[in-house]
């Protein structure tokens, strides 16, 4: 088991946000975090990064318990986040913003340039004169960088122009092939459902339902995914 | 069969950017005025740029602190003063032939300055590790304050400490000695400075286009996503800032050289903010931005100070047109906007 999480709860001050989400990722393995707005889903992947502190639960990564641990010890353990809102650094060229979280391992700027071509023209570009599919492939490929053992993604086609959001889907879909593990979040199921090979759902910041995509029935999407 | 290429291949010549033409064009000037004005025996306008220079060297730390690392320190007269201290007391205990310290072992001074810089810088990381470890938790205009406060304790200290002249400051009778070259020549020191100026630019910038440089950017644009990619911002900030003292320590070391003089003015806060007007002047982040800033400084304050002692409300108008009309300052007029362009 690579990502064990059990029983989480955060609080955002006085606000409970999570009631108690579990949710276990094995090795490459993608599973999706499904549920509407507010409901959780990106306080789970802050608190599981341990951008926010839970206040309950455990969490277990390649072994290490992730609780209080500082956030970049857990990133130096294999996490690699891509944030919602494509993140990058706006003042620092596509190379710098590769370069600057690169880590020894399988991914290597010629890796990277493969799976993106379009970043390797714009190498020396600084990262805010990129068009919203570039940064997100940038986001991507900086979380790449750090060589990761579960990449997480952030609603990573929020956003984009549909001819750019397919490219990032066939990035994931090549991901997975290769065998990365993968915790996503993301709104277009058409796209998700299919890759993914487990689902958990989030409801009030509880996970409610976990299982395979296809046995989804359409009753529980209407009910806890508002399509 | 192996294939050779015979015909030979077009040599092409790196097109030089606006900011580098302008970085050369800078330098050259600094360089040719005081060779100039030596070769005519007016000395006095040697010295002029030699302080230009040490200023510039002061501006070139802060610059990589406020221009690479986002932390806006103003408290950097207490390295440049350090420095100069440093200089003093060595010089001073070598002249007087007394020990600095006897226990646990003995340290005398010294008057060669190879040593002195060494010492200078050393002095100046360690005090910056010690202020930076605490300031570095706050941002913005509590980090502002903070290093301030630093600095005016520095200040007092060095005020109410009797053995090294207290308020008088020290005076340094004979200029400290270089191995092979005449440090006493007029000419001489400003290009030991100068070469000192070429070579702290050279390492910034090395060091701006390393990763450690990317991350020290990335730490203070978002230090939570430097830490959600494997880094921790902290260290990196501390290093950052603790570089940049180092340099604004040598300055200072050479300040008190060109003067035969320190004094708890080196230490007090409207020089951390000369520092910063030096930086904000010629342009933030831009290489050789401390350079023209200073030199504008030390123009203004000398050829307008002979009209009037009333040069600072010019100095106070440029730079309220540089922060109103021209944030990129005088480099950012001349050569454009920063990088990546």
């Amino acid at each position: 088991m690579l990502l064990k999480v059990n029983g989480l709860e955060t609080h955002y001050g006085a606000a409970q946000a999570l009631f108690g989400v579990n949710l276990t990722v094995s090795e490459g393995e993608m599973v999706a975090l499904l549920g509407r707005n507010g409901m959780g889903k990106t306080t789970t992947i802050s608190s599981v990064c341990q951008m926010v502190t839970p206040t309950k639960g455990t969490i277990e990564f390649c072994g290490h318990n992730l609780n209080r641990m500082p956030c970049h010890k857990a990133a130096r353990l294999g996490l690699g986040l891509v944030p919602e809102g494509r993140r990058c650094f706006p003042n620092l060229s596509v190379l710098e913003n590769l370069s600057a979280a690169a880590r020894k391992g399988a991914w290597t700027l010629g890796r990277i340039y493969d799976l993106f071509p379009r970043l390797q023209e714009r190498k020396s570009q600084s990262a805010n004169t990129l068009s919203g599919g570039e940064q997100q492939m940038l986001a991507i490929s900086r979380a790449l960088m750090t060589n990761p053992k579960l990449l997480v993604l952030d609603e990573a086609t929020e956003g984009l122009a549909p001819l750019v959001r397919g490219e990032i889907w066939q990035a994931i879909a090549r991901l997975k092939q290769e065998g990365l593990s993968i915790l996503i979040v993301d709104k277009t199921l058409k796209e998700l459902l299919p890759l993914a090979d487990q689902a958990v759902i989030l409801e009030k910041g509880e996970s409610v339902w976990t299982g395979r995509p296809d046995t989804l029935t359409e009753e529980m999407k209407d009910r806890y995914l508002g399509l | 069969m192996q294939r050779t290429d015979t015909a030979p291949k077009p040599v092409s010549m790196p097109k030089l950017s606006r900011e580098t033409i302008v970085n050369i064009v800078v330098m050259a000037i600094l360089l040719a005025v005081p060779l100039w004005a030596s070769s005519i025996g007016e000395d006095y306008y040697v010295n002029l740029a030699s302080l230009i220079t040490i200023f510039a060297i002061a501006g070139v730390g802060l610059n990589f602190a406020i221009g690479q690392g986002g932390m806006v320190s103003f408290g950097h007269a207490a390295f440049f003063g350090i420095g100069g201290y440093t200089t003093g007391i060595a010089a001073f205990h070598n002249f007087e032939e007394t020990l600095f310290m006897s226990m646990p072992f003995a340290v005398s001074g010294t008057n060669q300055m190879l040593i002195i810089w060494i010492v200078a810088m050393a002095v100046c990381g360690i005090a910056a590790l010690a202020i930076g470890a605490i300031s570095l938790r706050t941002e913005g205009v509590y980090f502002i304050m903070i290093t301030l406060a630093f600095a005016q304790m520095i200040y007092y200290f060095a005020i109410s400490w009797p053995a090294y002249g207290g308020e008088d400051g020290l005076s340094i009778y004979l200029r400290n000695e270089l191995p092979v070259v005449d440090a006493e020549s007029a000419l001489t020191f400003f290009l030991v400075c100068f070469i000192l100026l070429l070579g702290v630019i050279f390492a910034t910038a090395r060091l701006s286009g390393s990763r450690f440089g990317a991350a020290l950017g990335t730490a203070h644009m978002n230090g939570t996503r430097l830490a959600t990619s494997g880094i921790d911002p902290f260290p990196i900030k501390l290093t950052g800032f603790v570089i940049s003292a180092m340099i604004t320590g040598l300055a200072g070391a050479l300040f008190a050289e060109l003067n035969g003089f320190t004094g708890p003015s080196m230490l007090s806060w409207q020089r951390s903010g000369e520092i910063m007007v030096f930086v904000i002047l010629g342009g933030v982040g831009r290489l050789c931005g401390p350079a023209i800033g200073a030199a504008v400084f030390v123009l203004l304050e000398t050829y307008i100070g002979e009209w009037t002692e009333h040069w600072q409300l010019l100095l106070g108008l440029a730079l309220l047109g540089v922060v109103l009309f021209a944030r990129g300052g005088v480099m950012g007029m001349i050569a454009g906007s920063a990088r990546h362009d």
